[in-house]
């Protein structure tokens, strides 16, 4: 039923929401303005909003001294390779645990996210070792195998949600329908999750790329990644905000692209009129 | 020719005995029903003989091949939904196709069944529509297009037309039965509308439980109900019965008396039953004639007009309420007091465990089949 709202309701909600949004995206906002202000102006009290002298000379300062492309490079290596490795092994779990769940399914789900609740630092001294032993050091073998498997369990439970609101009579119908259980996963549950695996990896690739803890202590040139070239700037010469925003401005910019491209996707239903 | 064989079949979710040892036989080309209450376990039947279940104990074979282990893909039967469940990113062409394609037919011949099919149920300028656009009859047409061009052994229908509106229902019932004519193939079908049942069936199964009440022709149920409980259960409005006392007993019958002291010979076989034992009287309510004097009286309660007939709801002594179905122009009010006469043929008798009493003569339909099916 519709609720007939009235427009001074209506304005008001809406500039509620855009000052919400707007103090979510600040910070945003104030480190990209603070990359175009020299090292003096960044810090300089009163701050200055939008009047000072527009420079574009952190950028070419900072892409100088470290080479972006490079760390960008890993970044999206990283990021994406531990996604597209998780997907391997989520699809099917998640699958059994939505439409073939046993008696400990439940407990499994939260043992797997009870993993997330450790901080990373406990594991971090043995993992260490089984790097260095293993000579997984500064690889991007090694980064990859601990990101999937850092990732594996909130990757599982996003899929498993939306895997619960596929019909199962879908399934059920392609099984009577003469598909193996593979053709079934790849021929109608996938893509019939499209969506929902679209934004699972949307949002798999934001954790990774922004993942700072294991990238810092498990690289250190070869397979660093963004997140090390922007800690790169908070150095024992002191914090230089300018430079250090524009370091970050140009790490998170690829991944706001990617989330602004795919908004969309991320909300479209596909399973309506499948059932009723 | 396909026939369907379970014996001793069993299904327990947990420690939920769900179906409890089934016998049934179902004969090529036959078009077997499955009804009763929710909870009865027919779809869980139904499942088990589609694969889509395993049975916790005993066989199912088809065509006297045992398939219990068999997974659903390799059991040759299509099943049509009662969501549908079509593949919602695939056109209508995809999914009637969908079948073939993973037997690994060629293109062309999956093009060529596809637009047959398609053809036999008017989908043609459907064919590249996305399920999201058809109406709720079309999916089901769908549907039904994807059981039938596979060619299946058997088709398994689960209460295939309980999302469909009323009208729209008994068109697709009719087209259902017509399917079955054209195609002659085995059918089973889960309902819980007894319309359904009683129009498509060759065979009604009335599950309660999880075991088998009663398992025969429509007209069969209908006239010689084994209990209390499929008597109950076919017909509508529902079977009237009465709590009474055996009379007498002699070889054309047993004669009980009814609320209010009147006496009804039924003819049924007296066997082990003597005077004085605890029985059930049932009566159809259209098998109750209204009229100024009869073996039952009365004051109407309720009077149902639904034009062509007429439902009256009489209070009769001991406080029971039975239901009377009268011609559309009867013109009694509520209120009035009316009679009805009982015939005694037309009246059935259930021991006191509920059993029913056999009749001494067996209805001339009760063992009418349809022409294409085979009696097994």
């Amino acid at each position: 039923m519709a609720r007939a709202v009235s427009l001074r309701r209506k304005s008001l909600t809406t500039a509620a929401a855009w000052l919400f949004g707007f103090l979510i995206f600040f910070p945003i906002l104030w480190m990209v303005l603070a990359s175009f202000k020299t090292e003096l102006e960044a810090f300089s009290t009163p701050p200055k909003f939008l009047f000072f002298d527009w420079t574009i000379e952190n950028y070419g300062i900072v892409q100088e001294r470290s080479d972006y492309l490079r760390f960008a490079t890993n970044s999206i290596i990283l990021a994406v390779g531990s996604t597209l490795v998780s997907l391997v092994f989520a699809v099917p779990a998640a699958w059994a645990m939505a439409f073939s769940p046993g008696k400990r399914t439940k407990d499994l789900l939260l043992w797997m996210l009870s993993t997330k609740m450790m901080p990373p630092v406990g594991a971090l001294i043995p993992i260490y070792l089984l790097f260095r032993d293993g000579g997984l050091l500064d690889t991007r073998v090694g980064l990859i195998a601990v990101l999937f498997l850092l990732d594996l369990p909130i990757i599982v439970w996003l899929l498993y949600t939306y895997f619960k609101e596929i019909p199962g009579e879908i399934l059920e119908a392609s099984r009577m329908d003469g598909a193996t259980l593979w053709r079934e996963i790849v021929y109608v549950l996938t893509p019939m999750a499209v969506p929902g695996i679209a934004s699972t990896v949307l949002l798999n690739i934001i954790l990774a790329w922004n993942e700072a803890f294991w990238t810092l202590n498990l690289t250190t040139s070869d397979a660093a990644p963004l997140t090390v070239f922007i800690a790169s700037y908070s150095s024992p010469e002191g914090l230089f905000w300018a430079k250090l925003s524009a370091a970050s401005t140009m790490a998170i910019a690829p991944i706001m692209v990617l989330g602004w491209f795919s908004q969309r996707q991320l909300v479209r239903g596909l399973t309506f009129g499948a059932v009723k | 020719m396909t026939t369907i064989f379970l014996r001793g079949v069993s299904k327990t979710f947990g420690d939920v005995p769900v179906i409890r040892s089934i016998d049934l036989a179902i004969g090529d080309g036959e078009f077997a029903v499955f009804v009763g209450p929710s909870g009865c376990g027919k779809s869980t039947l139904l499942r088990l003989i589609a694969g889509l279940e395993d049975a916790t104990a005993g066989r199912i074979e088809i065509d006297g091949a045992d398939v219990t282990d068999v997974p659903p893909a390799k059991r040759g039967l299509s099943m049509v939904f009662q969501s549908y469940a079509l593949y919602p990113h695939m056109s209508v062409r995809g999914n009637i196709g969908f079948g073939l394609r993973m037997a690994g037919e060629p293109k062309d011949v999956i093009r060529q069944k596809v637009e047959k099919a398609a053809a036999i149920l008017n989908l043609t300028a459907l064919l590249d529509r996305k399920p999201r656009q058809l109406s709720g009859g079309q999916r089901q047409r769908v549907a039904i297009g994807r059981a039938i061009v596979r060619e299946p052994k058997a088709f398994l229908f689960d209460e295939p037309l309980s999302n469909l509106d009323a009208a729209l229902r008994v068109q697709m019932r009719l087209e259902i039965a017509q399917l079955h004519e054209s195609l002659a193939r085995t059918m089973i079908y889960v309902t819980h509308d007894q319309v359904e049942a009683m129009t498509l069936a060759d065979k009604i199964v009335v599950l309660q439980a999880g075991i088998i009440e009663q398992a025969g022709t429509p007209l069969e149920l209908y006239h010689h109900p084994v209990n209390l409980f499929v008597a109950g259960f076919i017909g509508s409005p529902k079977m009237n019965f009465f709590a009474t006392e055996v009379g007498a007993v002699d070889p054309r019958g047993v004669t009980v008396a009814m609320p209010g002291g009147h006496q009804v010979t039924v003819p049924v076989e007296p066997g082990s039953v003597r005077p004085g034992a605890k029985v059930t009287l049932g009566v159809r309510p259209e098998h109750l004639k209204p009229g100024d004097h009869g073996d039952l009286a009365g004051e109407v309660q309720v009077a149902e007009r639904l034009g062509g007939e007429t439902f009256l709801y009489l209070g009769i002594p001991g406080g029971q309420m039975i239901v009377v179905q009268a011609d559309g122009d009867n013109p009694t009010r509520v209120h009035d007091r009316i009679a009805i006469r009982i015939d005694p043929e037309t009246c059935h008798l259930f021991d006191a465990d509920g059993r029913a009493i056999p009749r001494l003569r067996r209805h001339p339909l009760a063992d009418m089949r349809h022409p294409t099916s085979q009696a097994n």
